[in-house]
């Protein structure tokens, strides 16, 4: 085991190099145009664009760029020029708003979409189960900003009502009950989407296992009904969903819920990058990037690891 | 070989005589694809939604017709300053704000006239005095352009990827299967927005293609490009599982050539799946072009798109709900219809089908 | 003096498909008394694990539809409900399936799985259905029970496996154990062991068996008596000796003949049976062999009822010719020296 974990934290490691690498070749190599120019931003001077230049290494070879760039990250010294402001700090303080909702979402999600998945198979051809995959579709296919904006204007904004707060994240330090409140309706948006995914995808393991040999067997044991589904299929159908759960939360987490931050004006880390994209920021977009990749690839080995706690074959040699 | 018995009562004949008298009793052969075919014909539901991605697609198309013949306008044109009969009255465009009973108000938009105006304005104007209808047409156009060419684009690539790295195996695999590994290391949107982004500012002027930063190529080469991993990784699952069968094996003892054994014996086999992540993915495209359009790294004005559309609407979302409502609509309408087409694809095409209860 | 233990009449089990009804049990009846072994022959498709599933009532569903009886100890359990039938299953009624790896949950431990089926059905607390589990791999051969019992299935070899699933069925003490096709996924030697093994514990457990497979060769030693089945049908039943030594079907005849035999003169080519089995929607009118049988003549075109024609009553077969010609033209089939034209 312990050598699984060395050998899956260096393939970590070395995906997280290949990552910086890669964000350097989007952001310096694959555009067109002078990279000085398009880091300055708006509003850059001739000069600033020459100090840009010289001090990322535009006027040196590829690899110098790449080092400083990689300088840059490493010392928290990625600076936006348009905003005079250092990047990971504004990503520090985008935090807690984006672990907020990602974490309130992501139990919401994860709980309700087992439910829904659960209620839909045992219940499969049958009105509720019909019911729930309609919704579970249609969930699917909103535009998460769309219902964002739809949920504001009916709900917060006087549409149907003004109860619900108008976005803005309350830190959970200065009044608990204001972080939970307006918090509720940026949750229940992020987790629509997940939910009905999630219900979808547990209902066909759930119907896919049921068919499964083994589940056969435990048949012809004469096990009650209910056990069947608890130990035998349920156990087996939800490996998949705890994985993907890993990945998802790792995506959101870090800054991949940019379009309900945005809506919802929480200013957290995903919004922070949304704000950049209108200025044609690049710095700001280059440090949230690499974060959000970072939670990913460090997340991925955690699920293997549980993937191979929870599946004896895998358990790596 | 008739025998002709001596046996006392009866008779020989041999079987084959025998059968030759009678209609066959064999089972009938019939293709995997004839009996999909067979199972997504009953599927009412789903061919009702394929009908309506086509109508909306269809209508899309038609955008010139509406702008020229019924609204009488394009979607860039601005008609900010002008009036249009509404019912009789002649109403501004574009109200002007100022001072209104006492109050500073902004300026607005004439709401929907749902052709009491003529056919001006049905859905009423944006903020700038362009025809929301015409526009949310238009708009369709762009969306569903990218949407389709982008999942071509994606699905193509995946399909090759996948079947070179399952094929060759060694290190083309190891590196294909790296890139993929690479790629889902990124959350989805924000490897688009870089990319959209980067790309915005200056286009793309590499190895002899020129693409200017507004061309709807950009975001519809980012979007292939975002989701190539998330079609190829699964694809190539499949077409390893597939390489272990006899089948391959015994072609290549047969001296087939690389290129036969992927197109001709491998690839029939995924066709189902490809399918079926063709018709998906065209709905998550056009989820992600509207989102990143949204954001400002897909399209980019005045180029309408369902995404472009919702953002310029959300300024007025309380005076003029239509702005936004309208866009989100047609994208939802859109998504679902390819969604519950594509399940039905996929249960028509999954040989472990449930048995159907005869009628 | 032994006890019937179950009775089989007339079943007939059929299900509904948007192709047709298919006939896959198209009446079947015996009788099993407690030691004894019946063996089910035939080939794929022929009913024989629908017969067997059906048993266990593990063939329910929207489209199946049944007719006859079952009567095990005198209850019809064709008449029962799911929640009743689970009573049975365990401590009456075991099964094994043809493959051990799928058949087993791969995220459990064997003594685990074993377990579970004891502590379903009777008061026992965790050590004690532990310690039977250890038991209960030890009497079916697995060496070290202590410590194999924390395994898991994949860390079994595919021969100990199937052992292990023999002794999570009799773990309960069934009276009656159904095995479907045991050994067809096992190598050859592995076969012997445990087929050997399950005629140990029949005896041991005092419990009745039904062998289904496709191979004479498997029953011709551990069964009392034997069906062979073609189409959803019983074509021949009789004693093992009987069925051996005086088969009475041309199907039964070609079963025979395929198998490679070392003590008779080397065939210029093996017996196939030529053509493929019907479809069960579609029987052919008359016997269900006659397309594929070289003796079939004018009154074939009638399907011939079960009943015996010899001497021995309980010999039954279904068909048209008479015994002497029966007995003058098998030997061309069973011993291989020509090949049917």
């Amino acid at each position: 085991m312990a050598a699984f974990l060395v050998r899956r934290t260096i393939g970590a490691i070395l995906v997280l190099v290949a990552v910086t690498f890669f964000v350097f070749v989007i952001f310096i190599v694959v555009p067109g145009g002078d990279p000085a120019e398009r880091i300055a931003g708006k509003n850059a001077t001739p000069q600033n664009i020459e100090n840009i230049r010289h001090d990322w290494g535009f006027d040196r070879p590829f690899y110098v760029q790449y080092y400083k760039m990689m300088e840059k990250m490493a010392t928290g010294s990625l600076v936006s020029y348009t905003s005079q402001q250092n990047v990971v700090q504004q990503i520090e303080q985008g935090m807690p708003a984006t672990f907020s909702l990602s974490i309130g979402a992501g139990v919401i999600w994860l709980f309700f979409g087992i439910l829904v998945g659960v209620i839909s198979a045992i219940s499969a051809g049958k009105f509720s189960d019909r019911a729930i995959t309609v919704l579970a579709l249609v969930g699917v296919s909103l535009p998460i900003f769309w219902l964002g904006i739809v949920t504001r204007y009916y709900l917060a904004e006087g549409g149907l009502t003004s109860f619900f707060p108008d976005g803005e994240y309350v830190p959970l330090t200065d009044n608990p009950a204001q972080w939970f409140f307006h918090l509720i309706l940026p949750w229940t948006v992020l987790a629509v989407g997940f939910i009905g995914f999630y219900g979808r995808v547990l209902r066909g393991n759930v119907l896919d296992t049921s068919n499964e040999d083994y589940v056969r067997t435990a048949k012809a044991k004469g096990l009650p009904p209910k056990r069947i589904m608890r130990k035998h299929i349920l156990r087996l159908s939800l490996i998949p969903i705890i994985t993907l759960f890993g990945l998802d939360f790792a995506g959101v987490l870090g800054g991949g819920a940019i379009l309900t931050e945005t809506v919802f004006d929480l200013h957290g880390v995903g919004q922070y990058a949304a704000q950049s994209i209108n200025n044609f920021d690049l710095p700001p977009i280059m440090g949230v990037t690499l974060y959000g990749a970072m939670f990913i690839v460090v997340f991925s080995v955690f699920v293997d690891l549980l993937y191979a706690y929870l599946d004896p074959r895998i358990r790596p040699t | 070989m008739a025998q002709q018995a001596t046996e006392g009562e009866f008779t020989l004949d041999t079987a084959a005589v025998l059968a030759a008298g009678e209609p066959a009793s064999a089972i009938r052969g019939r293709s995997p694809w004839y009996l999909a075919w067979r199972r997504l014909r009953r599927n009412y539901v789903a061919f009702f939604f394929l009908g309506l991605f086509i109508l909306i697609c269809v209508a899309c198309l038609l955008a010139p017709v509406y702008a020229k013949h019924v609204a009488g306008t394009g979607p860039n044109q601005q008609h900010v300053l002008e009036n249009v009969r509404v019912n009789g009255k002649l109403v501004p465009v574009v109200s002007s704000g100022g001072i209104v009973n006492g109050k500073l108000t902004s300026a607005i938009p004439i709401g929907p006239t749902w052709f009491s105006g003529g056919g001006k304005f049905v859905l009423g104007a944006d903020a700038i005095g362009r025809d929301v209808a015409v526009r949310l047409l238009y708009g369709g156009r762009t969306s569903l352009f990218i949407g389709i060419v982008s999942s071509l684009i994606c699905t193509f690539f995946a399909v090759i990827l996948a079947l070179l790295a399952a094929y060759y195996g060694g290190w083309g695999d190891f590196t294909i299967t790296r890139f993929f590994d690479l790629m889902y290391a990124f959350p989805v949107i924000l490897l688009g927005i870089a990319l959209g982004s980067a790309l915005a500012i200056n286009g793309f002027h590499h190895w002899g293609i020129n693409i200017q930063s507004g061309s709807i190529w950009i975001p519809t080469f980012v979007i292939s490009y975002v989701l190539v991993a998330y079609v190829g990784r699964p694809l190539r699952g499949q077409v390893l599982s597939l390489r272990q069968k006899e089948f391959i094996e015994a072609s290549i003892a047969q001296g087939a050539s690389p290129f036969r054994v992927m197109f001709i014996e491998l690839l029939p086999n995924i066709m189902s799946s490809v399918l079926v992540f063709f018709t998906l993915i065209i709905a998550t495209n056009i989820l992600l072009e509207s989102a990143l359009s949204f954001l400002g790294a897909g399209v980019q004005p005045p180029t309408a798109s369902w995404g472009t559309q919702i953002a310029d609407g959300q300024d007025l979302i309380v005076t003029r709900p239509w702005l936004s409502l309208a866009p989100g609509i047609m994208i939802v309408l859109t998504v679902v219809a390819l969604n519950v087409f594509g399940d039905g694809l996929r249960d028509a095409l999954d040989p472990r089908a449930k048995v159907r209860i005869q009628r | 003096m032994a006890e019937t233990l179950l009775q089989v009449k007339d079943l007939k089990v059929q299900f509904a498909t948007e192709d047709g009804m298919v006939k896959a049990v198209d009446g079947v009846s015996f009788e099993l008394e407690r030691g004894k072994v019946l063996g089910i022959v035939g080939e794929s498709g022929s009913g024989k694990s629908v017969t067997a599933m059906t048993l266990m009532g593990l063939t329910g569903g929207v489209n199946s539809r049944f007719e006859g009886e079952i009567l095990y100890k005198g209850t019809d359990l064709l008449t029962l409900s799911d929640d009743q039938m689970q009573q049975y299953r365990g401590p009456e009624l075991g099964m094994i399936f043809q493959d051990p790896m799928t058949s087993l949950n791969p995220v459990y431990r064997i003594g685990d799985q074993i377990a579970e089926a004891i502590r379903t059905h009777e008061k026992i607390d965790k050590r004690g259905a532990k310690n039977r589990s250890v038991e209960l791999l030890r009497a079916v051969g697995i060496p070290n029970p202590e410590a194999r019992v924390d395994d898991f299935p994949h860390q079994f070899s595919g021969g100990m496996r199937q052992r292990a699933m023999i002794a999570m069925a009799l773990s309960c003490n069934p009276d009656l154990l159904i095995a479907d096709e045991p050994t067809t996924a096992l190598d050859v030697t592995i076969q012997a062991q445990i087929i050997e093994l399950i005629g140990r514990l029949k005896d041991d457990f005092n419990s009745a068996v039904i062998m289904i497979t496709h191979d004479l060769g498997v029953v011709a030693d551990i069964a009392d008596e034997i069906i062979v089945m073609y189409a959803g049908q019983v074509v021949e039943q009789a004693s093992t000796r009987d069925l051996f030594y005086d088969p009475q079907h041309p199907y039964t005849w070609g079963l025979l003949g395929s198998i490679p035999r070392l003590d008779r003169p080397r065939p210029d080519r093996l017996h196939s049976i030529k053509g493929s089995p019907p479809s069960l929607i579609n029987l052919p009118q008359g016997c269900a062999f006659r397309p594929r049988c070289q003796h079939a003549f004018n009154r074939c075109m009638e399907r011939p009822a079960l009943e015996s024609h010899l001497d021995v009553a309980t010999h039954l077969d279904r068909c048209w010719l008479d015994v002497p010609y029966k007995r003058s033209h098998r030997d061309e089939t069973i011993s291989g020296a020509t090949e049917a034209a």
